[in-house]
Protein backbone atom coordinates (compact mmCIF):
# COMPACT_ATOMS: atom_id res chain seq x y z
CA UNK A 1 0.00 0.00 0.00
CA UNK A 2 2.91 2.12 1.10
CA UNK A 3 4.46 1.49 -2.58
CA UNK A 4 0.92 2.03 -4.29
CA UNK A 5 0.46 5.34 -2.37
CA UNK A 6 4.37 6.71 -3.02
CA UNK A 7 3.79 6.36 -7.11
CA UNK A 8 1.07 9.52 -6.74
CA UNK A 9 2.93 11.32 -4.70
CA UNK A 10 3.11 14.42 -6.68
CA UNK A 11 5.56 16.75 -4.75
CA UNK A 12 5.16 19.49 -7.27
CA UNK A 13 1.31 19.28 -6.51
CA UNK A 14 1.97 19.27 -2.92
CA UNK A 15 3.73 22.62 -3.08
CA UNK A 16 1.00 24.32 -4.62
CA UNK A 17 -1.10 23.27 -1.82
CA UNK A 18 0.97 25.66 0.84
CA UNK A 19 0.55 29.33 -0.39
CA UNK A 20 3.17 30.13 2.21
CA UNK A 21 5.88 28.68 -0.11
CA UNK A 22 5.34 30.54 -2.82
CA UNK A 23 6.83 33.95 -1.23
CA UNK A 24 9.94 35.16 -1.14
CA UNK A 25 12.03 36.02 2.09
CA UNK A 26 14.52 38.27 0.67
CA UNK A 27 14.95 39.70 -2.66
CA UNK A 28 15.07 37.37 -4.93
CA UNK A 29 15.27 34.50 -2.51
CA UNK A 30 12.32 32.08 -2.05
CA UNK A 31 11.62 30.49 1.25
CA UNK A 32 13.10 27.14 1.78
CA UNK A 33 11.26 25.85 4.74
CA UNK A 34 12.99 23.60 6.83
CA UNK A 35 11.60 23.91 10.03
CA UNK A 36 8.49 22.04 10.26
CA UNK A 37 9.55 20.35 13.61
CA UNK A 38 8.85 23.52 15.62
CA UNK A 39 5.82 24.17 13.29
CA UNK A 40 4.07 23.03 10.13
CA UNK A 41 3.09 25.60 7.08
CA UNK A 42 -0.55 25.19 6.26
CA UNK A 43 -2.33 23.99 3.00
CA UNK A 44 -4.77 26.58 1.26
CA UNK A 45 -7.89 23.99 2.14
CA UNK A 46 -6.69 24.54 6.17
CA UNK A 47 -6.63 28.51 5.74
CA UNK A 48 -10.09 27.93 3.61
CA UNK A 49 -11.84 25.83 6.11
CA UNK A 50 -11.30 28.26 9.03
CA UNK A 51 -11.97 31.15 6.85
CA UNK A 52 -15.37 29.53 5.54
CA UNK A 53 -16.23 28.74 9.23
CA UNK A 54 -15.72 32.52 10.18
CA UNK A 55 -17.69 33.61 7.37
CA UNK A 56 -20.78 31.26 7.56
CA UNK A 57 -21.02 30.00 10.65
CA UNK A 58 -19.21 31.11 13.65
CA UNK A 59 -21.33 30.60 17.03
CA UNK A 60 -20.67 29.20 20.27
CA UNK A 61 -21.35 25.42 20.49
CA UNK A 62 -23.15 22.94 22.36
CA UNK A 63 -26.63 24.35 23.96
CA UNK A 64 -27.37 26.73 21.25
CA UNK A 65 -30.52 25.90 19.70
CA UNK A 66 -30.35 28.21 16.28
CA UNK A 67 -28.53 26.73 13.18
CA UNK A 68 -25.20 28.81 13.30
CA UNK A 69 -24.94 27.12 16.62
CA UNK A 70 -26.29 23.69 15.62
CA UNK A 71 -23.27 23.92 12.45
CA UNK A 72 -20.66 25.23 14.72
CA UNK A 73 -21.11 22.46 17.32
CA UNK A 74 -21.37 19.84 14.34
CA UNK A 75 -18.03 20.61 12.83
CA UNK A 76 -16.35 21.35 15.57
CA UNK A 77 -17.79 17.58 16.57
CA UNK A 78 -17.17 16.57 13.29
CA UNK A 79 -13.03 17.43 13.31
CA UNK A 80 -13.03 15.32 16.54
CA UNK A 81 -14.41 12.31 14.96
CA UNK A 82 -11.80 12.81 11.97
CA UNK A 83 -9.07 13.01 14.61
CA UNK A 84 -10.20 10.14 16.64
CA UNK A 85 -10.37 7.86 13.11
CA UNK A 86 -6.76 9.39 11.93
CA UNK A 87 -4.92 7.68 14.86
CA UNK A 88 -7.73 4.73 15.38
CA UNK A 89 -8.82 5.74 19.22
CA UNK A 90 -11.62 3.31 19.72
CA UNK A 91 -14.39 6.34 19.76
CA UNK A 92 -14.36 10.42 19.58
CA UNK A 93 -15.17 10.09 23.13
CA UNK A 94 -10.88 9.77 24.09
CA UNK A 95 -10.11 12.61 22.00
CA UNK A 96 -10.13 15.62 24.22
CA UNK A 97 -9.25 19.10 23.00
CA UNK A 98 -6.60 20.60 24.29
CA UNK A 99 -3.80 24.02 23.27
CA UNK A 100 -1.04 21.69 22.36
CA UNK A 101 0.97 18.85 23.14
CA UNK A 102 2.08 20.60 26.32
CA UNK A 103 -1.22 21.28 27.63
CA UNK A 104 -2.18 17.52 26.88
CA UNK A 105 0.68 16.65 29.26
CA UNK A 106 0.01 18.92 31.84
CA UNK A 107 -3.42 17.69 31.91
CA UNK A 108 -2.36 13.97 32.55
CA UNK A 109 0.00 15.35 34.73
CA UNK A 110 -2.48 17.38 37.45
CA UNK A 111 -5.37 15.20 36.65
CA UNK A 112 -4.29 11.95 36.74
CA UNK A 113 -1.04 12.81 38.57
CA UNK A 114 -2.38 14.17 41.65
CA UNK A 115 -5.13 11.64 42.24
CA UNK A 116 -2.63 8.69 41.33
CA UNK A 117 0.56 9.24 42.84
CA UNK A 118 2.17 9.19 45.96
CA UNK A 119 5.20 10.11 47.79
CA UNK A 120 8.31 7.61 46.59
CA UNK A 121 6.30 6.89 43.25
CA UNK A 122 8.02 6.61 40.39
CA UNK A 123 7.85 7.69 37.24
CA UNK A 124 10.09 7.09 34.09
CA UNK A 125 11.30 9.79 31.65
CA UNK A 126 13.69 9.83 28.73
CA UNK A 127 17.43 12.26 28.61
CA UNK A 128 16.04 13.29 25.20
CA UNK A 129 12.45 14.38 26.52
CA UNK A 130 11.20 18.13 25.44
CA UNK A 131 10.91 20.50 28.15
CA UNK A 132 7.15 20.03 28.22
CA UNK A 133 7.58 16.07 29.10
CA UNK A 134 10.07 17.08 32.13
CA UNK A 135 8.74 20.35 34.04
CA UNK A 136 5.30 19.16 34.76
CA UNK A 137 6.86 15.77 36.37
CA UNK A 138 9.08 17.91 38.11
CA UNK A 139 6.44 19.95 39.33
CA UNK A 140 4.64 16.96 40.67
CA UNK A 141 8.20 15.55 41.92
CA UNK A 142 8.13 19.08 43.92
CA UNK A 143 4.82 18.62 45.17
CA UNK A 144 4.40 15.18 45.51
CA UNK A 145 7.78 13.86 45.52
CA UNK A 146 7.51 11.68 43.41
CA UNK A 147 11.11 10.22 42.01
CA UNK A 148 11.47 10.36 38.39
CA UNK A 149 13.72 8.06 36.91
CA UNK A 150 15.27 8.33 33.16
CA UNK A 151 16.22 6.15 30.33
CA UNK A 152 19.80 6.71 29.33
CA UNK A 153 20.14 7.65 25.93
CA UNK A 154 23.12 6.24 23.80
CA UNK A 155 26.14 7.77 21.86
CA UNK A 156 24.39 7.34 18.65
CA UNK A 157 20.90 9.24 19.64
CA UNK A 158 19.04 5.71 20.80
CA UNK A 159 17.46 4.94 24.11
CA UNK A 160 19.10 2.49 25.97
CA UNK A 161 16.39 -0.40 26.26
CA UNK A 162 18.52 -2.81 28.81
CA UNK A 163 19.06 -0.14 31.18
CA UNK A 164 15.01 0.73 31.05
CA UNK A 165 14.19 -2.87 31.50
CA UNK A 166 16.34 -2.68 34.91
CA UNK A 167 14.44 0.48 35.61
CA UNK A 168 11.27 -0.99 35.12
CA UNK A 169 12.14 -3.56 38.38
CA UNK A 170 11.37 -0.28 40.49
CA UNK A 171 8.05 -0.74 39.77
CA UNK A 172 6.87 2.99 38.12
CA UNK A 173 3.47 3.90 37.92
CA UNK A 174 3.79 6.10 34.83
CA UNK A 175 6.00 5.21 31.84
CA UNK A 176 6.29 8.86 29.64
CA UNK A 177 8.18 9.23 26.54
CA UNK A 178 8.41 10.74 23.01
CA UNK A 179 7.56 8.81 20.27
CA UNK A 180 10.15 10.85 17.88
CA UNK A 181 12.83 13.01 19.04
CA UNK A 182 12.56 16.54 18.29
CA UNK A 183 16.16 17.39 18.22
CA UNK A 184 17.70 13.83 17.17
CA UNK A 185 14.96 12.81 14.95
CA UNK A 186 15.41 9.20 16.35
CA UNK A 187 11.90 6.92 15.79
CA UNK A 188 11.60 5.15 19.48
CA UNK A 189 9.94 1.56 19.33
CA UNK A 190 6.89 2.67 20.85
CA UNK A 191 4.90 -0.59 21.50
CA UNK A 192 7.97 -2.24 22.76
CA UNK A 193 8.78 0.02 25.36
CA UNK A 194 4.75 0.44 25.85
CA UNK A 195 4.56 -3.63 26.33
CA UNK A 196 7.00 -3.65 28.97
CA UNK A 197 5.82 -0.45 30.90
CA UNK A 198 2.81 -2.56 30.89
CA UNK A 199 4.24 -5.89 32.25
CA UNK A 200 5.94 -4.29 34.69
CA UNK A 201 2.26 -2.44 35.89
CA UNK A 202 2.99 0.94 34.36
CA UNK A 203 0.58 3.05 32.18
CA UNK A 204 2.07 4.77 29.28
CA UNK A 205 1.87 8.38 28.19
CA UNK A 206 3.72 8.74 24.46
CA UNK A 207 4.54 12.30 23.24
CA UNK A 208 3.47 12.08 19.99
CA UNK A 209 4.19 16.02 18.90
CA UNK A 210 7.19 14.68 16.30
CA UNK A 211 4.93 11.62 15.38
CA UNK A 212 1.65 12.08 14.44
CA UNK A 213 2.29 14.62 11.73
CA UNK A 214 5.11 12.04 10.16
CA UNK A 215 3.79 8.40 10.08
CA UNK A 216 0.77 6.49 10.44
CA UNK A 217 -0.09 6.27 14.36
CA UNK A 218 -2.95 3.97 15.57
CA UNK A 219 -3.27 4.41 19.69
CA UNK A 220 -4.83 0.78 19.76
CA UNK A 221 -2.47 -0.93 17.84
CA UNK A 222 0.43 0.53 20.19
CA UNK A 223 -1.82 -0.29 23.42
CA UNK A 224 -0.94 3.71 24.49
CA UNK A 225 -2.86 4.68 27.52
CA UNK A 226 -2.63 8.42 26.86
CA UNK A 227 -0.84 10.29 23.48
CA UNK A 228 -0.42 14.06 22.79
CA UNK A 229 0.14 15.63 20.02
CA UNK A 230 -0.35 19.57 18.63
CA UNK A 231 -2.47 20.55 15.08
CA UNK A 232 -0.08 23.00 14.21
CA UNK A 233 2.93 20.63 13.45
CA UNK A 234 0.50 18.67 11.04
CA UNK A 235 -0.61 21.24 9.02
CA UNK A 236 -3.21 22.48 11.49
CA UNK A 237 -3.54 25.74 13.14
CA UNK A 238 -1.62 26.59 16.25
CA UNK A 239 -3.87 26.47 19.69
CA UNK A 240 -4.84 23.24 19.29
CA UNK A 241 -3.85 20.22 20.76
CA UNK A 242 -4.57 16.43 21.22
CA UNK A 243 -4.97 14.06 24.01
CA UNK A 244 -6.18 10.93 23.58
CA UNK A 245 -6.62 8.60 26.64
CA UNK A 246 -8.64 5.13 26.91
CA UNK A 247 -12.02 5.54 27.93
CA UNK A 248 -11.78 4.08 30.90
CA UNK A 249 -8.38 5.87 32.38
CA UNK A 250 -10.08 8.87 31.73
CA UNK A 251 -13.64 8.67 33.19
CA UNK A 252 -11.45 7.47 36.51
CA UNK A 253 -9.78 10.80 36.26
CA UNK A 254 -11.06 14.43 37.89
CA UNK A 255 -11.68 17.23 36.19
CA UNK A 256 -8.75 19.54 34.92
CA UNK A 257 -10.46 22.71 34.50
CA UNK A 258 -13.66 23.59 36.32
CA UNK A 259 -16.06 26.05 34.30
CA UNK A 260 -18.70 26.19 31.68
CA UNK A 261 -19.13 23.02 29.44
CA UNK A 262 -17.07 20.84 31.63
CA UNK A 263 -20.26 20.60 34.12
CA UNK A 264 -23.51 18.38 34.40
CA UNK A 265 -25.10 20.58 36.44
CA UNK A 266 -23.56 23.03 39.08
CA UNK A 267 -25.02 24.20 42.23
CA UNK A 268 -23.73 26.77 44.61
CA UNK A 269 -21.11 24.83 46.64
CA UNK A 270 -20.73 21.57 44.20
CA UNK A 271 -20.79 20.52 40.96
CA UNK A 272 -21.73 17.08 39.30
CA UNK A 273 -18.93 16.59 35.47
CA UNK A 274 -19.94 16.33 32.29
CA UNK A 275 -19.00 13.12 30.63
CA UNK A 276 -16.48 12.52 28.35
CA UNK A 277 -14.68 14.29 26.38
CA UNK A 278 -16.46 17.30 27.91
CA UNK A 279 -15.22 16.75 31.47
CA UNK A 280 -12.23 18.12 30.17
CA UNK A 281 -12.85 20.76 28.10
CA UNK A 282 -13.54 23.85 30.29
CA UNK A 283 -14.85 27.49 28.78
CA UNK A 284 -15.43 28.40 25.16
CA UNK A 285 -12.89 26.21 23.13
CA UNK A 286 -11.03 26.54 19.92
CA UNK A 287 -14.02 26.10 17.00
CA UNK A 288 -12.41 27.15 14.37
CA UNK A 289 -9.13 25.39 15.36
CA UNK A 290 -10.81 22.16 15.29
CA UNK A 291 -12.64 22.97 12.43
CA UNK A 292 -8.75 23.49 10.37
CA UNK A 293 -7.19 20.42 12.28
CA UNK A 294 -10.24 18.63 10.73
CA UNK A 295 -9.36 20.29 7.28
CA UNK A 296 -5.96 18.99 8.19
CA UNK A 297 -6.49 15.26 8.98
CA UNK A 298 -9.00 15.22 5.67
CA UNK A 299 -5.72 16.92 3.80
CA UNK A 300 -2.71 14.20 4.95
CA UNK A 301 -5.08 11.41 4.56
CA UNK A 302 -5.73 12.82 0.91
CA UNK A 303 -2.23 12.52 0.67
CA UNK A 304 -1.58 9.06 2.82
CA UNK A 305 0.22 9.30 6.14
CA UNK A 306 2.25 6.27 4.31
CA UNK A 307 3.56 8.04 1.54
CA UNK A 308 4.18 11.18 3.62
CA UNK A 309 6.75 9.08 5.94
CA UNK A 310 8.41 7.24 2.85
CA UNK A 311 8.78 10.82 1.22
CA UNK A 312 10.44 12.25 4.43
CA UNK A 313 12.85 9.19 4.86
CA UNK A 314 14.00 9.27 1.44
CA UNK A 315 14.76 13.26 1.81
CA UNK A 316 16.19 12.36 5.55
CA UNK A 317 18.61 9.71 3.83
CA UNK A 318 19.35 12.33 0.77
CA UNK A 319 19.82 15.34 3.80
CA UNK A 320 22.42 12.87 5.51
CA UNK A 321 24.12 11.73 2.49
CA UNK A 322 24.70 15.63 1.32
CA UNK A 323 25.50 17.15 4.86
CA UNK A 324 28.63 14.26 5.10
CA UNK A 325 29.58 15.65 2.39
CA UNK A 326 30.63 19.01 4.40
CA UNK A 327 33.45 17.82 6.72
CA UNK A 328 32.74 20.71 8.91
CA UNK A 329 29.30 19.21 9.76
CA UNK A 330 28.45 16.61 12.66
CA UNK A 331 25.09 15.14 12.66
CA UNK A 332 23.33 13.95 15.67
CA UNK A 333 20.92 11.19 16.09
CA UNK A 334 21.13 7.99 14.62
CA UNK A 335 21.40 6.27 11.22
CA UNK A 336 18.37 6.99 8.83
CA UNK A 337 16.86 3.97 9.29
CA UNK A 338 15.80 4.94 13.12
CA UNK A 339 15.23 8.73 11.86
CA UNK A 340 12.60 10.47 10.90
CA UNK A 341 12.79 13.86 9.05
CA UNK A 342 15.10 15.82 11.57
CA UNK A 343 19.17 16.57 11.10
CA UNK A 344 20.39 18.36 13.94
CA UNK A 345 24.05 19.76 13.11
CA UNK A 346 26.93 21.54 14.44
CA UNK A 347 29.63 23.56 12.27
CA UNK A 348 32.66 22.80 13.70
CA UNK A 349 32.43 25.79 16.24
CA UNK A 350 30.69 27.74 14.74
CA UNK A 351 27.91 28.64 16.70
CA UNK A 352 24.15 27.56 15.38
CA UNK A 353 23.05 31.09 15.43
CA UNK A 354 25.42 32.43 12.92
CA UNK A 355 24.49 29.21 10.79
CA UNK A 356 21.00 29.77 10.73
CA UNK A 357 21.30 33.72 10.27
CA UNK A 358 23.81 32.90 7.29
CA UNK A 359 21.31 30.23 5.77
CA UNK A 360 18.53 32.30 6.27
CA UNK A 361 20.05 35.64 4.42
CA UNK A 362 19.62 33.00 1.49
CA UNK A 363 15.73 32.37 2.41
CA UNK A 364 16.73 28.73 4.02
CA UNK A 365 14.65 28.58 7.17
CA UNK A 366 16.18 26.79 10.15
CA UNK A 367 16.14 26.86 13.64
CA UNK A 368 18.91 27.01 16.26
CA UNK A 369 19.27 26.68 20.09
CA UNK A 370 18.62 23.92 22.26
CA UNK A 371 15.14 22.94 20.59
CA UNK A 372 13.64 23.29 24.37
CA UNK A 373 15.79 20.10 25.33
CA UNK A 374 18.30 21.63 27.04
CA UNK A 375 19.28 18.42 28.78
CA UNK A 376 20.00 16.58 26.04
CA UNK A 377 22.46 18.97 24.42
CA UNK A 378 23.95 18.90 27.78
CA UNK A 379 24.52 14.75 27.57
CA UNK A 380 26.13 15.23 24.19
CA UNK A 381 27.73 18.53 25.56
CA UNK A 382 27.06 20.81 23.35
CA UNK A 383 25.31 24.56 24.16
CA UNK A 384 22.98 24.69 21.00
CA UNK A 385 22.43 22.76 17.31
CA UNK A 386 21.17 23.69 14.08
CA UNK A 387 18.26 21.85 13.23
CA UNK A 388 16.74 21.27 9.43
CA UNK A 389 13.66 19.07 9.93
CA UNK A 390 11.55 18.26 6.49
CA UNK A 391 7.77 17.78 5.78
CA UNK A 392 5.88 16.35 3.16
CA UNK A 393 6.27 20.00 1.06
CA UNK A 394 10.22 19.87 1.20
CA UNK A 395 11.87 18.37 -1.65
CA UNK A 396 15.37 18.00 -2.13
CA UNK A 397 16.29 20.64 -3.95
CA UNK A 398 15.51 22.36 -0.70
CA UNK A 399 18.29 19.99 0.68
CA UNK A 400 20.60 21.03 -1.92
CA UNK A 401 19.65 25.05 -0.80
CA UNK A 402 20.56 24.02 2.56
CA UNK A 403 23.96 22.80 1.59
CA UNK A 404 24.68 25.68 -0.57
CA UNK A 405 24.20 27.94 2.44
CA UNK A 406 26.34 26.08 4.53
CA UNK A 407 29.03 26.41 1.88
CA UNK A 408 28.43 30.15 2.56
CA UNK A 409 29.28 29.68 6.27
CA UNK A 410 32.52 28.07 5.41
CA UNK A 411 33.72 31.04 3.75
CA UNK A 412 32.67 33.39 6.22
CA UNK A 413 34.03 31.41 9.34
CA UNK A 414 35.98 28.52 7.43
CA UNK B 1 26.34 39.14 2.24
CA UNK B 2 24.82 41.39 3.90
CA UNK B 3 26.45 44.08 6.96
CA UNK B 4 25.19 41.24 9.81
CA UNK B 5 28.26 39.79 8.99
CA UNK B 6 30.75 42.08 8.06
CA UNK B 7 34.33 41.96 8.60
CA UNK B 8 34.82 43.47 11.71
CA UNK B 9 32.28 41.67 13.22
CA UNK B 10 33.73 38.51 12.10
CA UNK B 11 37.56 39.76 12.62
CA UNK B 12 36.78 40.47 15.89
CA UNK B 13 35.30 37.08 16.87
CA UNK B 14 38.21 35.54 14.87
CA UNK B 15 40.73 37.15 16.42
CA UNK B 16 39.22 39.24 19.67
CA UNK B 17 42.01 41.64 21.12
CA UNK B 18 40.60 41.57 24.30
CA UNK B 19 39.83 38.05 25.23
CA UNK B 20 41.25 36.51 28.09
CA UNK B 21 41.41 37.33 32.21
CA UNK B 22 42.88 39.55 34.91
CA UNK B 23 44.01 38.29 37.84
CA UNK B 24 43.82 40.18 39.96
CA UNK B 25 40.88 42.12 39.17
CA UNK B 26 38.50 45.22 40.37
CA UNK B 27 35.58 43.62 39.08
CA UNK B 28 34.06 40.76 37.72
CA UNK B 29 30.92 39.86 36.56
CA UNK B 30 29.42 37.12 34.08
CA UNK B 31 25.96 35.52 33.13
CA UNK B 32 24.14 33.19 30.32
CA UNK B 33 21.42 34.01 27.59
CA UNK B 34 19.79 30.25 28.28
CA UNK B 35 18.01 30.59 25.40
CA UNK B 36 21.07 29.80 23.08
CA UNK B 37 24.13 29.01 26.11
CA UNK B 38 25.77 32.10 25.41
CA UNK B 39 28.00 32.88 27.91
CA UNK B 40 30.51 35.96 29.08
CA UNK B 41 32.25 36.77 31.93
CA UNK B 42 34.01 40.34 31.96
CA UNK B 43 36.69 41.59 34.10
CA UNK B 44 37.85 44.79 34.85
CA UNK B 45 40.60 46.88 36.69
CA UNK B 46 40.27 50.40 37.82
CA UNK B 47 42.23 53.05 38.95
CA UNK B 48 42.49 55.25 42.03
CA UNK B 49 40.50 57.72 39.62
CA UNK B 50 37.43 55.31 39.10
CA UNK B 51 39.03 55.17 35.76
CA UNK B 52 38.96 51.58 33.68
CA UNK B 53 42.46 50.96 32.93
CA UNK B 54 42.17 47.30 31.89
CA UNK B 55 39.39 45.13 30.12
CA UNK B 56 39.11 41.12 29.20
CA UNK B 57 36.16 39.23 28.75
CA UNK B 58 35.91 35.41 27.81
CA UNK B 59 32.56 33.47 26.92
CA UNK B 60 31.36 31.82 24.22
CA UNK B 61 28.79 32.01 21.95
CA UNK B 62 27.55 33.46 18.14
CA UNK B 63 30.08 35.88 16.41
CA UNK B 64 27.81 38.86 17.20
CA UNK B 65 27.97 38.35 21.16
CA UNK B 66 31.51 37.58 21.06
CA UNK B 67 32.49 40.14 18.95
CA UNK B 68 30.02 42.75 20.45
CA UNK B 69 32.33 41.97 23.95
CA UNK B 70 34.92 42.37 22.38
CA UNK B 71 34.22 45.66 20.63
CA UNK B 72 32.25 47.30 23.69
CA UNK B 73 35.60 46.37 26.47
CA UNK B 74 37.49 48.58 23.78
CA UNK B 75 35.36 51.28 23.78
CA UNK B 76 35.31 50.85 28.30
CA UNK B 77 38.86 51.40 28.91
CA UNK B 78 40.02 54.84 29.63
CA UNK B 79 36.34 55.63 31.08
CA UNK B 80 34.63 56.75 34.01
CA UNK B 81 33.02 53.65 35.57
CA UNK B 82 30.28 56.53 35.92
CA UNK B 83 30.21 56.50 32.55
CA UNK B 84 29.98 52.98 32.23
CA UNK B 85 27.12 53.04 33.83
CA UNK B 86 25.51 55.17 31.25
CA UNK B 87 26.44 53.30 28.36
CA UNK B 88 23.02 51.97 26.58
CA UNK B 89 21.82 49.59 23.97
CA UNK B 90 22.69 52.38 21.41
CA UNK B 91 26.06 52.47 22.34
CA UNK B 92 26.86 48.36 21.39
CA UNK B 93 24.73 48.93 18.29
CA UNK B 94 27.13 52.14 16.85
CA UNK B 95 29.78 49.63 17.47
CA UNK B 96 28.79 46.91 15.74
CA UNK B 97 27.19 49.00 13.06
CA UNK B 98 24.57 47.10 12.22
CA UNK B 99 20.95 46.66 12.56
CA UNK B 100 19.58 43.63 14.81
CA UNK B 101 16.63 41.69 15.22
CA UNK B 102 15.11 41.07 18.54
CA UNK B 103 16.78 37.88 18.70
CA UNK B 104 19.91 38.47 17.82
CA UNK B 105 19.65 41.72 19.86
CA UNK B 106 19.97 39.77 22.60
CA UNK B 107 23.03 38.68 21.66
CA UNK B 108 24.63 41.61 21.11
CA UNK B 109 23.53 42.82 24.56
CA UNK B 110 24.55 40.01 26.65
CA UNK B 111 28.43 41.69 26.99
CA UNK B 112 26.73 44.84 27.80
CA UNK B 113 24.36 43.44 30.21
CA UNK B 114 27.01 41.85 32.06
CA UNK B 115 29.21 44.65 31.86
CA UNK B 116 26.64 46.72 33.74
CA UNK B 117 25.96 44.31 36.20
CA UNK B 118 29.46 44.42 37.18
CA UNK B 119 29.93 47.79 37.50
CA UNK B 120 26.63 48.70 39.32
CA UNK B 121 28.22 45.57 41.85
CA UNK B 122 25.62 42.98 41.27
CA UNK B 123 22.97 45.61 41.35
CA UNK B 124 20.61 43.80 38.56
CA UNK B 125 17.71 45.72 38.40
CA UNK B 126 19.15 49.19 37.97
CA UNK B 127 21.41 47.73 35.07
CA UNK B 128 18.63 45.87 33.55
CA UNK B 129 16.84 48.95 33.34
CA UNK B 130 18.61 50.27 30.17
CA UNK B 131 18.29 47.20 28.44
CA UNK B 132 14.47 47.34 28.18
CA UNK B 133 13.35 48.55 24.88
Amino acid sequence: MADQKALIFDQEAIRDDFPVLKREVHPGKPLVYLDSAASSQKPSVVIEAMNTYYRSTNANIHRGIHVLAEEATSQYEGAREKVARFINAASAREIIYTRNTTESINLVAYSWGRKNLKAGDVIILTEMEHHSNLVPWQILAEEIGVNLEFIPVTGDGLLDLEMYQKLLSKQPKLVSFMHMSNVLGTINPAKEIIRMAHEAGALVLVDGAQSVPHFAVDVQALDADFYAFSSHKMCGPTGMGILYGKEKLLNAMPPFLGGGDMIKRVELRKFTPNSLPYKFEAGTPAIAEAVGLGAAVDYLESVGMDAVALHEQELTEYALERLAEVPEVTVFGPSAEHKGGVASFTFSDVHPHDIAQIVDRDGVAVRAGHHCAMPLHEKFDIPATARASFYLYNSKRDVDRLIEGLYKVKELFG
Amino acid sequence: MDDLYRELIIDRYKNPHYRGSLDPHDLSYEDDNPLCGDHIRIELRVDENNVVTEALFDGRGCSISQASADLLLESVIGKDVEEVKHFSKDNVLDLLGIELGPVRLKCALLSLKVLKAGVYGLDEGEAGDDLMD
